[in-house]
């Protein structure tokens, strides 16, 4: 038994499973459905897998049309909606319900057209990131936010999360760099907001719908900036004595007036993970690692890395290694987003998020450490160093019972411990199931009603993605 | 006679809101007021200045952030921030400035300055909008009072954050129609360490409009990226342009087409020279320092492209390489002068003689045809109570807009009737 609680399914809905197999098929082909059980079972988790729910059908259309004659049965006939994209969600964003359909989007996958003068590319959202990053990059041109998983994840999960990446310190997140969406409403209706132009009119619904983790309509199309790549990337990889001295030391390079592409944080656990994974050269008599790049040309590089190793020089490294290769560059990359792959070999985990005020590094690191000993669980922490977004990956045994309840619990503290600092819950995976009856922590009760209000503005009967985001108390009252 | 009140705090402002609610009136949210000739002309029972909300309080230059209560002026955020070398990144324009009354035409240091609350609420981006993002972006956290009364907070001090809902960007660009600002926490990001600036002199929209989007597709991260016409070119006051005052004199009268880069000091002449090479055949060159390129993006800044008055002026966002076919099928009706910005997606546009509508039938004409939208964003009263000022949406966007607004303003408390004439 775990302990989150997940909502309870319709009997009634879930009777009629037949009934409604019957009709999606009639709208979108017995191609595009999946009703066997074990079809169903690929669905029923994402990447947070303590938690599985079979749906009652996964329907992966082709057409916007046809999401939203689906979603027009489901409104009418009362059947919640599960949005999918490639699953990879760790908060548990695109879990499924037993009385719900999942909708996934991956068989909608094509770029639709790329405008270099412009810079945008218009896909639908089945594209998986690092997709579209490929359609542009014979160009040189690329789409910025980089989520370690975007070899798998889709567009439309990162719209649904506002996901982000190592690279956002300079590029931002994905609701920094989306002009345009289609979406399709519960009800069936089609909007159309933004386009090529660098705003869109009225209130911002872009900004409202990114990051609603698909809970006011089903995302089809986008439209993304694509920006040109710089001339090269170079990593540094610089080690510390202490955490202290890391932290100050990238205090002191944002304090210099140097806005690197990337600045990642790994401590001696996670490093050691990474460097038997990637073999990328970590040092590992070092009790923090940061990874930093620059980009431009070959001069340019040399010389901000110039000014970026004079600053570290005042904080008693223990290593300074600057990449001499595209290879080392692309190895130092390897390790660190293979970082929760790696880890995953070596243990079950759970990967926190949450973010801090850099200043609380030490502090927080501290907290966590002595959280994680009380619990009895090892830590390997990861960190998007220049924007404050940690992930200490907790580690424990799925097998042994009662571990995931308490490393759950282990886990909760450290959410709780990064908002009282002055931080949040979540910097960039979501809160779906996971993180939903901690909102609490952050938020006061009008804080949520004034968010839940905006879901009632889009959908109404709450049939889209239930049980996720807000405490169930409040949302099934709603 | 509307009734004027300054609240003090957060509370009072949730007071005031409630009260006026209680009696189906309503209420207009002003900063320093520069802008409140923006928008539909509405009638308000009270006017509500964020003035007495005042006041920097919190500012961590190596996290990037600043908070400040609502009413804080602009400038004083400006100052803040330069202290520590740092800015606000997307260089808010200053639309306050092209209106009768407003700081330029007055001259005078005492006019009403824009607070940064209003920055967020028309969430104003000024040229390096096409390269470091909108206001929106930058918009980290908000405490509000909703139309309700009901004080809530959204986002926080953190630069990565998705925890619930964003109502932060709600916010953006709400004109006060769905809930009063009362404090704002925003990224900030240094100030580059030299700028550099390229003048191509004397092209035509069209060639103009190709140079800008080829220059955002160079990996030299042209941070500006404008033209302007010849007739609004003469208005920058050329003789404040430090060293180049002489040489832009000679291309006085000439279209003039900016590019600028903004870096360590080593890479802006690397990147200046390769722009140079790519783009100096186009036209008539020029380069400006440091110094002169501060003063020239400044003046962008302040819309002085624009002339002081109360004739027409209309904001028209368009994908970038289409600025110049918009321009070009309004002038087949009307005399205009525009500048182009935002790589030629943003088109500030002036009209002389405007017929009564503004211009605006001809304008949407054309922007349906090319695609993007239009505001008018000067005219007469008489004129704006007339026409949509805002671009009329589609027609599911404008159902949720007004479900939106009901929801965060159940009694049209707030600015009703600004942005759209029914709510
Ligand atoms: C190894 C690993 C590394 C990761 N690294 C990162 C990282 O660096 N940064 C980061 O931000 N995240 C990271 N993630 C988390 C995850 O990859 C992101 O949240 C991603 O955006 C999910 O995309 P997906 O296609 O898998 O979406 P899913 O998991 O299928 O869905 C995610 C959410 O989006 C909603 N959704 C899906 N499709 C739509 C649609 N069409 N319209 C509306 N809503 C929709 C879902 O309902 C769900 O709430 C990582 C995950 C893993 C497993």
């Amino acid at each position: 038994m775990s302990a989150i609680e997940l909502i309870e399914a319709d009997p009634v809905v879930v009777a009629r499973r037949h009934e409604i197999v019957i009709a999606l098929t009639e709208r979108v082909g017995p191609g595009c459905i999946i009703s066997d059980e074990d079809g169903r079972r690929a669905f029923d988790t994402d990447a947070f897998t303590a938690y599985r729910r079979m749906p009652l059908a996964v329907v992966l259309p082709t057409t916007t049309k046809e999401v939203s004659d689906v979603l027009a049965y489901c409104y009418e006939h009362g059947v919640r909606v599960i949005p999918r994209g490639a699953g990879t969600s760790l908060c548990g964003g695109a879990l499924p319900a037993e009385d719900a359909i999942v909708i996934g989007v991956s068989k909608m996958n094509q770029v639709l057209d790329i405008n270099f003068d412009n810079r945008t590319a218009r896909v639908q959202t089945g594209i998986t990131n690092l997709g579209i990053s490929n359609a542009v990059a014979g160009d040189r041109y690329f789409y910025a936010p980089d989520p370690s998983s975007q070899l798998a994840c889709t567009l439309a999960g990162n719209l649904g999360m506002n996901s982000g990446g190592a690279h956002c310190l300079k590029y931002g997140v994905t609701s920094n760099n989306v002009l345009g969406m289609k979406i399709v409403l519960m009800t069936g209706e089609v909007i159309d907001i933004g386009g090529d132009e660098l705003d869109a009119p009225g209130y911002d619904f872009l900004g409202m719908i990114i990051g609603a983790e698909g809970q006011f309509g089903i995302a089809t199309e986008a439209t993304v900036r694509i920006l040109k790549m710089a001339e090269g990337a170079r990593p540094v990889l610089l080690g510390f004595d202490s955490a202290e001295q890391a932290g100050a030391c990238v205090s002191a390079i944002i304090a210099a007036g140097i806005i690197p592409v990337a600045i990642e944080y790994m401590d001696r656990p996670a490093i050691k993970v990474c460097e038997a994974y990637a073999k990328a050269g970590y040092p590992l008599d070092v009790e923090a690692m940061l990874i930093v790049e620059v980009e431009g040309a070959e001069q340019e590089i040399e010389h901000l890395l110039k000014r970026i190793t004079d600053i570290v020089d005042t904080f008693n490294p223990k290593v300074v290694r600057t990449s001499q290769s595209d290879e080392e560059s692309a190895a130092i990359w390897k390790g660190r987003k293979a970082a929760f792959g790696a880890v995953g070999q070596i243990a079950d985990y759970l990967c926190m998020d949450g973010t801090i005020p850099l200043s609380t590094l030490p502090r927080v690191l501290a907290g966590i450490s002595s959280i994680c000993k009380s619990y009895g669980f090892q830590v390997a922490n990861i960190f998007h160093a220049g924007d404050g977004n940690l992930h200490p990956l907790i580690l424990y045994n799925a097998n042994e019972p009662g571990e995931l309840e308490r490393a759950e619990a282990c886990g909760a503290d450290i959410l709780k411990l990064c908002v009282e600092v002055g931080g949040c819950l979540t910097g960039e995976h979501g809160v779906g199931i996971e993180k939903r009856d901690l909102m609490t922590v952050q938020f006061s009760a009008v804080d949520l009603a004034q968010q839940m209000r905006l879901k009632d503005v889009f959908d109404p009967s709450w049939l889209l993605n239930p049980g996720k985001v807000f405490p169930l108390d409040l949302s099934q009252a709603a | 006679m509307s009734q004027f009140t300054k609240p003090t705090d957060e509370n009072d402002v949730s007071d005031l809101i409630r009260k006026v609610g209680e009696v189906n009136a309503s209420l207009e949210i002003v900063g320093g007021g520069t802008q409140r000739q923006i928008g539909r002309p509405t009638q308000n029972a009270v006017i509500m200045s964020t003035e007495m909300l005042r006041g920097v309080t919190l500012y961590e230059p190596t996290e990037l952030v600043i908070s400040a209560l609502a009413g804080t002026p602009l400038a004083t955020i400006e100052t803040e921030l330069g202290k520590q070398n740092q800015q606000l990144a997307f260089e808010p324009v200053k639309l306050g400035n092209i209106f009768n009354g407003g700081a330029r035409a007055s001259g005078d240091a005492q006019a009403p300055q824009p607070t940064v609350g209003s920055v967020f609420a028309t969430n104003s981006s000024g040229p390096r909008r096409v390269y470091a993002g909108a206001a929106r972006d930058h918009l980290l956290g908000i405490r509000a009072v909703n139309g309700r009364g009901e004080i809530f907070k959204s986002g926080g001090r953190v630069m990565k954050n998705v925890t619930g809902y964003d109502l932060c960007k709600v916010m953006a660009g709400s004109w006060g129609t769905l809930s009063a600002l009362t404090e704002v926490t925003m990224k900030v990001l240094p100030k580059p360490e030299e700028t550099g600036t390229l003048v191509i002199c004397g092209l035509t929209d069209e060639m103009a409009n190709e140079v800008l989007c080829a220059a955002m597709s160079t990996p030299f991260e042209v941070s500006g990226c404008v033209h302007m016409q010849k007739g609004m070119a003469t208005r920058l006051d050329h003789h404040s342009l430090g060293g180049v005052d002489s040489a832009l004199a000679v291309v006085m009268g000439d279209s003039i087409t900016a590019l600028r880069v903004e870096n360590i000091s080593s890479s802006v002449a690397y990147r200046m020279s390769q722009l140079r090479r790519r783009f100096g055949a186009f036209g008539d060159i020029l380069e400006l320092d440091n110094t002169s390129s501060l003063t020239f993006w400044n003046k962008l800044q302040n819309l002085e492209f624009l002339q002081v008055g109360d004739g027409a002026v209309w904001r028209i966002s368009t994908a970038p390489k289409s600025g110049h076919r918009v321009v070009r099928m309004i002038s087949e009706f009307m005399p205009c002068h525009a500048t182009y910005d935002w790589s030629g997606g943003l088109i500030w546009l002036e009209l002389p003689e405007a017929a009564n509508d503004g211009g605006a039938a001809e304008i949407r004409r054309v922007v349906a045809t090319v695609g993007g939208h239009a505001t008018l964003i000067r005219a007469t009263p008489a004129v704006r109570g007339a026409v949509d000022v805002f671009q009329p949406l589609e027609k599911g966007l404008m159902r949720l807009s007004r479900d939106i607004k009901s929801t965060y303003d159940p009694h049209g408390v707030l600015n009703p009737g600004r942005m759209y004439a029914d709510f």
